[in-house]
Formats: structure tokens, sequence, C-alpha cells
């Protein structure tokens, strides 16, 4: 069967429910701001469950970072606020990611392990490990030198040991993008394209939502638009300090299979991965300018300088192969670092996902089961009071 | 122009991309103006391709190639004589990886990453052969014509058994003729064009007149080739180069019958096109011209890309040949001199009126060549089972199923199949795709757009991007 | 003349050197005489290769098409260096050059043990 025809087989019947159509050209129960994973995943959750779901996405399904990102399928080094979150998309979905979306979207289930270089590397990964145990987390295990080099024969052996979880791993970004899509539409949902939204605003009752192609309604909203979700969340009221950003990565030719595990570094950024096609991807919290006006992130090989001398110190056999694209794209960040996830505050009906800050990608199957929950029930099984759309204003402690 | 301390990058008033007919004419006039000139090239001497090996060539080779190779001569020269000065510093074997807007350039030299930064930049970097996605073109022993010529002027090489010669265009004609001369033997010319079409050639008669000189040189080619009695065959369909682990036959099919013909050399020709990397890497404008059949940046009349201080000129502008080229190059280095002393050199924008009217002129039989070879469609938009990305191995096929899928544009199909992420970064493929995309979806190439296309333009090595000064 | 060579030179003329100056090189170990003056790529040609590289996906031979520096056929590895473009350089004095069979190799210089590749272009192990 060729690629393409993979994504277009049925997935396994998904509950009960019929799929609802939306109710009409202009009205449907929620409409989605953003075609990026976060917002695909909601549509495939809400329209699973009945709800008549329209997406509306400025350019095309996962144009920025859920279609440029690293692939990295990670719960290891998680802020522990995201921790039941990661874990659960993880072994709920991400493992079973066939079964939920018709395709597995490439995932590998490789591990993943961040190196440990210097003994303060080595302080600082085991106090780690003995806060999350102190939390109940056990998926992040020690791994010594001599674990190490039989996950990694092929790692310089400066390593000293490193935080090893074996059931994290990788997948191919657009891949999940197009199995999500899909599946949102088998589900019912509309994907329209090409429209971006400029203004929303409540009046009757309802949440009307203005592209450049008309107004659309709906008594819900879903504001998933990744690096440009601020300036609606402060549309609705609820101002966030949201800075849009450039990150860049870079990807080698293909080189025979070297390494198996995604790789980080405690003590200097990195992220590493060889795909089973031989590239290998290389990150690692490199910034770069983002236009977020233009839409788009301007890449600037030079700096990725540092990235280059962290892989050939991790193993000087690379240092001959040739880097054949660097690309770049616009993020979300926010000060603390973690999304906001969770229901407006100033306006009933708004529901927000976004400001992922570079590690969406894995959470983001999730992410559609607890906007589909704050839709369906008002509350989210998951914890999410972390996450709080209004933990950057004073209004919170009054 | 000594280089400056190694913590700060060199810096020029110049930086020329390229050292062929455009480059050189650009670098002759920028250097006579005293400006701080750098001229760089990959290749390891100056003459681009047109003029390539110019300063290292024979009198055999000339007497092959014609006269027109000859002009190149002119243009090395007056470069050797700038450089023996100290007017121009010429860096051969660099490659350029980044260009940035604010005109930094990151290059290769002699596989060492040094840094550049320039008041200005004209990009030099010429024409490339337009895609020819037939079944078996990866074959090897399947070339383009273009090869064929730069075997012979860089090496002396000719083919060692009667070689087949498919496409259309004057490039191609000219080939065959200097392969008659040289006493190679041709097996066949496939002209995948009807032959000359007088209704059209009437249509645009006053360009043909104007253009008396490019039409006449064409005939007397042609004609050559007929006393030479090649076997020509015209209008050819269903080109097939087969073969297991080279090229073994040519299949086509001329006059209504099938043709095969054992070859073990095909070289294939359908025009020259625009090499655009360094400038969609600027994310500046394009357009797709309608007439060439591919994309041209979008220039002011001082050949100024949308992006400010970045020049364009020659063949990499839109297609118009070497002597185009060179007096493009000249308007280019005129626009700079403007840009870089706004109120000095008096009598400027009246030199560059009279370029502008002698490119003019030159380009006058342009409408008429890019109608009568014109490349067929069925030869710019295969068949589902014909690779389109040679590096990555993708077929037209798999590019429509993803259409079918939702991929509107390149960049989908790239994401999706690795279609475009090879070594070449989309310089084999993406005139095809873009084409194959427009025709699936119905939308037009200007619509469908292009390869995002980022750094490296050339790659470079891990090792070398960690030497690369903080 | 080299048998399957699919390119030879032209008739030396008269008064000009009857055969260029060639450096010795070593193509997957085995020697080879190539002329110094024209490019990696051409040489090889002349000297009767047709195959640089395997293609990377389905492991089909690859040799030169364009010549020029922009489809990256001609990719082979140099003294140790993969896909390097032999239409681009000239070949020197002792160079060594492998016909690119696989994926670029591995070695691994830690602790003496030195290893290569193992797996073809296409996925298979040999």
């Amino acid at each position: 069967m060729t690629l393409a025809a993979r994504f277009t087989r049925p997935a396994r019947a998904q509950g009960n429910r019929p799929p609802a159509r939306p109710a009409s050209a202009r009205s449907s129960d929620v409409i989605i701001v953003g075609g990026g994973l976060q917002g695909l995943s909601s549509a495939v959750h809400l329209a699973r469950r009945g709800v008549s779901v329209r997406l509306l996405e400025a350019e095309y399904c996962g144009r920025h970072s859920s279609g440029v990102n690293a692939g990295g399928v990670r719960t290891l080094g998680r802020h522990v606020a995201e921790i039941p979150l990661s874990l659960a998309a993880r072994d709920r979905i991400w493992h079973h990611m066939e079964e939920f979306a018709g395709h597995d979207g490439g995932f590998v289930p490789s591990g993943q392990l961040q190196v440990c270089e210097t003994d303060a590397d080595v302080a600082a990964a085991k106090a780690r490990i003995a806060e999350l145990e102190a939390l109940g987390y056990t998926h992040e295990t020690w791994a010594d030198q001599a674990t190490v080099r039989e996950l990694v024969p092929s790692m310089s052996h400066h390593v000293l040991g490193g935080i090893w979880v074996k059931d994290d791993g990788y997948a191919y970004p657009y891949h999940v993008v197009t199995a999500f899509r899909a599946s949102a539409e088998r589900a019912g949902a509309e994907i329209l394209e090409q429209q971006r939204v400029t203004r929303l605003w409540h009046e009757a009752g309802v949440w009307h939502v203005q592209t450049q192609r008309g107004t659309y309604e709906a008594p819900i909203v879903i504001n998933t638009a990744g690096a440009w979700a601020g300036e609606l969340a402060e549309q609705v009221g609820d101002p966030v300090p949201l800075l849009a950003d450039g990150l860049m990565l870079m990807v080698t030719q293909r080189v025979a299979p070297f390494v198996e595990p995604v790789l980080g570094a405690m003590g200097r950024p990195l992220s590493f991965k060889q795909y089973a096609n031989g590239t290998v991807v290389i990150g690692g919290s490199l910034r770069c300018e983002a236009d977020p006006v233009g839409r788009h992130a301007i890449v600037d090989m030079a700096t990725m300088r540092n990235s280059a001398i962290t892989v050939t110190d991790l193993f000087p056999h690379l240092r001959n192969m040739q880097v054949v694209r660097a690309w770049a794209g616009v993020e979300g960040f926010l000060p603390d670092q973690i999304p906001v996830i969770g229901p407006s505050v100033a306006s009933p009906g708004v529901f927000h996902a976004f400001g992922f800050s570079a590690h969406g990608f894995e959470l983001s199957p999730i992410i559609g089961e607890i906007m589909a929950d704050l839709v369906e029930h008002g509350e989210s099984r998951l914890p999410i009071h972390p996450f709080r759309v209004n933990r950057f204003t004073q209004q919170e402690n009054t | 122009m000594n280089p400056q301390a190694s913590t700060s990058p060199l810096s020029y008033d110049v930086v020329i991309i390229g050292a062929g007919p455009a480059g050189m004419a650009a670098a002759h006039r920028a250097a006579r103006h005293q400006l701080n000139v750098l001229l760089l090239d990959e290749q390891p001497e100056v003459g681009g391709q047109i003029y390539r090996s110019i300063n290292s060539t024979d009198p055999q080779r000339e007497a092959i190639l014609g006269p027109d190779y000859r002009h190149g001569h002119a243009l090395a020269a007056q470069v050797a004589e700038h450089v023996a000065a100290g007017r121009l510093t010429y860096w051969p074997n660099t490659a350029v990886w980044q260009v940035d807007t604010d005109k930094t350039l990151h290059v290769l030299r002699d596989n060492r990453p040094v840094t550049v930064q320039a008041q200005a930049i004209i990009v030099a970097s010429g024409a490339m052969e337009r895609p020819f996605p037939v079944p078996g073109w990866t074959l090897p022993g399947v070339m383009t014509a273009g090869a064929g010529q730069i075997l012979l002027k860089s090496a002396s090489l000719v083919p060692s058994e009667p070689v087949v010669l498919a496409g259309c265009g004057p490039l191609l004609y000219l080939l065959a003729v200097q392969y008659l001369r040289a006493g190679v033997k041709i097996r066949a010319i496939l002209d995948t064009t009807a032959g000359t079409d007088w209704k059209l050639a009437w249509r645009h008669g006053r360009g043909l007149l104007k253009g008396w000189r490019y039409a006449h040189k064409g005939l007397s080619m042609l004609r050559e080739i007929k006393n030479a009695e090649v076997p020509f065959y015209r209008g050819i369909e269903d080109l097939r180069l087969e073969g297991t682990d080279a090229l073994e036959r040519v299949r086509f099919s001329a006059d209504g019958r099938q043709h095969s013909l054992d070859a073990k050399l095909c070289l294939l020709h359908q025009g020259v096109v625009p090499n655009t990397q360094i400038t969609w890497s600027l994310r500046a404008e394009h357009e797709w011209d309608t007439d060439q059949l591919c994309w041209v940046p979008t220039l002011t009349e001082w050949c100024e890309l949308s992006v400010p201080g970045i020049y364009v000129a020659g063949d990499g502008a839109s297609i118009g040949g070497a002597l185009v080229a060179a007096l493009q190059g000249d308007l280019a280095a005129l626009g700079v001199l403007r840009q870089l002393n706004p109120t000095g050199h008096a009598g400027l924008s009246q030199e560059a009126a009279t370029l502008r009217a002698e490119i003019a002129s030159h380009l006058a039989i342009r409408p008429f060549l890019n109608r009568q070879y014109r490349p067929r469609d069925a030869f710019r938009i295969p068949e589902d089972d014909v690779l389109v990305c040679r590096c990555e191995e993708v077929t037209a096929g798999s590019i429509r199923e993803q259409v079918a899928l939702g991929c509107t544009g390149p960049n989908q199909t790239k994401s999706f199949s690795r279609c475009g992420m090879g070594p070449c970064q989309g310089r084999m493929c993406g005139l095809t795709v873009t084409e194959v995309i427009a025709q699936a979806s119905g939308q037009s190439p200007q619509d469908v757009g292009y390869y995002r296309i980022r750094p490296p333009i050339k790659a470079l090595t891990l090792g070398q991007l960690a030497q690369i000064d903080p | 003349m080299v048998a399957n060579a699919l390119f030879v030179r032209l008739p030396a003329q008269r008064g000009s050197d009857a055969s260029p100056p060639t450096v010795s090189v070593f193509l997957n170990d085995t020697p080879l005489a190539l002329p110094a003056d024209t490019s990696l790529a051409a040489g090889l040609l002349a000297a009767g290769v047709t195959r640089f590289r395997n293609a990377t996906v389905s492991g089909a031979a690859r040799a030169p098409y364009c010549m020029m520096g922009v489809c990256f056929e001609c990719l082979v590895e140099i003294d140790g260096v993969p896909s390097q473009q032999a239409c681009l350089v000239r070949p020197r004095e002792g160079m060594r050059i492998r016909t690119m069979d696989t994926l670029p190799g591995m070695v691994f210089p830690e602790g003496g043990e030195v290893r290569r590749a193992t797996r073809s272009a296409n996925g298979d192990t040999p």
C-alpha cells in the first residue's frame, strides 16, 4: 500500500455516537481556531462525541510548530505540572496511535536518554529522579555508564550516565498532523484552511468569529492558535504575555544507523534523533528571529554552531556528515515555559490551549481530550490548574 | 583589501556570486569604479557554464565550440587584469551556503567556513537545465546536453559511441553541431517539438527580424545537421529510457510508429531555467513566467530584488543568453554604484538606459524562441510511474495521491513524502512538482508556489559548522 | 580508450600535449590514473566508471547527470568524507575515492574498535 493510501484507512470505530455534521454553513456547536495538533486533536475528540466542529486554519494544517518540530514523544524532563498529562498522552494514545488515528504517525518507542557529561550533570540528574520519586513518578530512571554504553554503543565514552525513559520515543510530525486531520474529518469535523481569524466577539448568546471569507458562529470557541493565540486571548479578555519566537532545527543526510534512543543532554541544550530513514534531526532550544505578522521564522544557520559542537563531542564520527537542511518555525512561548490550558476567565464559552513553548507535540493527543471534557462536562479529568490563563496577572490573587 | 581581524567578518562593498558572463561583467564595472569587490564561484576557474574553461581551452576545442565561445576571452582577461592589479578579489572553489537579507554571506572556501559582509550582493549564479522527467531518466548513461558541453569544454571529452540527443531548443542543436565538428557519431536526434512552425514565426515576425542574427544562427545549425544526414525525428512522444544498471536502449514513437534504438548514452535537453535557490532562500518575490514556464525573480529596472541591496544578473534573472548576461551584469553593477553613492557618478542613468535598450534588442527573439521550443506538457508533467524527485525517488503518481489527501502545495508534499528533501534540495524536482500539483489541484503554478528554500544552499558538514566563528 | 567508458578524449592536436598530466588516486582501493586538470567526475567517466553511488531508497545505480553541481548524482566519498560532488573537485595525488554503495559508513574510533556500516542503501544487511 502506498504511503498516501495508508492514511485513508478508517480507524476502528470510536464509541457509539454517530458523527455530527455542522449545523449549517455558518454555525456549529464549536469553532476551533488554529489547525495545528492542539486544534486537530480537539477536533478529533469533540467530533467523536457527536459535537459539530468547524476548524478555521489561517494557512494549512500543521504549517507551523506542529508540522516542523523535532518529533520527540517525550515524558522525560517535563515540568512537574505536565507530567500527568504527558504520561496519559503517551500511555493511552501514543502507544495506540494506529488504533486512535488510523495511522501510527511513524511513532517509534525508541526510548529517550538525557546524557550526563560531568559530575555536576550526574548530581542534577539524580536529584531530579529523587524529586520525581517523592511525587510518585517512576518513569525517569538512572542509567549508569555501563547501561548507557549498552544503549548507545556509538556514543563518546566521556558520557557518565543519564536519565532514561524507555517508553518514550519519536514520530513524524507531518504524518501525525495528516492522520489527525483525516480522523477529524472522518468523524464529521469541517476543516477550513486559508481562513485567518481576525476578530471574535460575543453577541446574542453566540460567539462570532470572523475571517477574510466571512463570519462563523458557535456558542463555544477553542483557541488553539499557537503563536498567534495571544491576540485572540486578549480579544476575549484574557491577556497573557505570549512571545512568538523562532525555533530552528537541522537535519543531516541519510547516515547508516548508529543510535536508537532519542538523546538530550543534561548540561547543554540538545535534541537529537536518528529516524529509520537514516537522517539525523538536531535541535535544542535553537532560537532565531521570527516575524509573526509575516508568519515565518528566519533561519540563521551560523548560530547552530553550538549544536554542531555538542553533536560532534558526543559522536565524533559525525563530523564528516553533511547538514542538508535547516528550518525554523514560529512557536508561542510563555514566561514559565508551560502552556495555557483551560477555560477563559473573562469569557464563558471560550477555552484555551496554547503557549506550549516548544514541547507541545507529545501532549497534543491528550489536549484534545481535555478540551472535549471541558466542553462536555465543564471539567477535566487531568489536573490543569497550573495552566490557568490568569496566572500571570494580579487578578488571581484577589 | 586586507582581511580584517578574524573575529569580525571580512567586509566588501559588493560581493558577486558567480563568475560567468554576468558576474565577470559586473566585476569589471565594479573594479573600474574602485569598489571593494569580491567575486566568488564554486568552480576552480572563471567562465560559468557557457564560457567553461575559457582560460584553459585550446585551438582544437575552440574550433569545435564555435565563435560565440570566444566572447568569453575578453571578459576573463578583464577579470585577470583586475586581480593582478589588486582591484578585485577572486575566490574560486567557494560555495555559498547562506545569504542573509542583511547581506551577510556564509561560504565554504576550499572547504573551510568563512563569513563575509557586503553592502550589496549581485547574484549571478546562472541557469540550469530544465528537469526532463521521463521513464528511466535516472539511469547511468542518461545525462543532459549541458553535461555533454561541459565535458567537451572542460575535459575535451566526447561520446565514445553513437549518442542519442533528445529534447528541443537551440542548445541541443548547438551540441549536435559541435559533436559533428568533433567527428562524433550521432545515433539520432529526437526532437520533442514539431519543427519550425512558420505561422508562429510570422506572428512573432518583428521579434524575429530584430533578432535576425539569432534566427540565422539557428537555421544554419539545422542546415549543418541536415547536411550530415543525422537521423532526425520530429514531434516524438512516449520517450522511454531503458536498461538495468545503465542505459541500454531508447524507445519512442514518431510518425505513428514505435522506435527502439540501442544506445548507452542519451543526452537530454529541453531548455534552461534560472537557478533560483539563492533568491528563494532570501524570500524574495518571484513570479511564474507563463512563457518561459519557470520562476523568475521580480526585479527593478536596476536588477534589484524585492530584498534591498541584492541584485540578480544573467540567466539567473531570466533566460537571455550570454551576451544579455554580460549586459545585465554591467547594469546590476551600475545599480550597486547608484546604491552606494546616490549622488555621484554623473551619466550613470544615461549609461543604464543605453544598456537596457541593448538588452531589449537582444531579447527581441525570446518570445519566438519560447514559443518555438516550448517544452511539451507531457515532458514537464509526467505520468504516474515516472520519478519526479530523483534524490528521494518520489513519483508523479505519489505527488498526485498526496494532493488527493489534501496537500495543496510543494511544502506539504515535501513534509509528507520527503520529495525535495534530498541533497539537491529541490533543484531537480521543484518545477515539476509545482506543475504536477497545479494540474492535479486545478490551481495556477503561481498560486501553488515553490518550495520554501532554506539554508544551507550547499551542504556543509557538522564539523565545518562547528568551526564557524561565533 | 577504456572499455565501457562513455566518453573519450578528443584526438590530440599536433603541437599540443599528447596527453594531460595525471595523478594517481584510488577508487575503492584500486589504483587509477586520472587527469589532474579536469573534474573528478569527468575523469571517472572517462575511466569507465558508470556507477558512482546507489540511490538511497531503491539502491539503483546512479551516475553524473548535469556535471555542474546541481543534480547531486555524482556523490562519492573522498578521503573518508562522504557525499562530495565529484564534478566540483579535481583529483589530487593519493586521493582515496569510494563509490557510495551504502549509507555513509560509521567509524567508531573509541576503544580501538573500527566498524563500517553494515546496512546497505536499501536497508538490507549484506
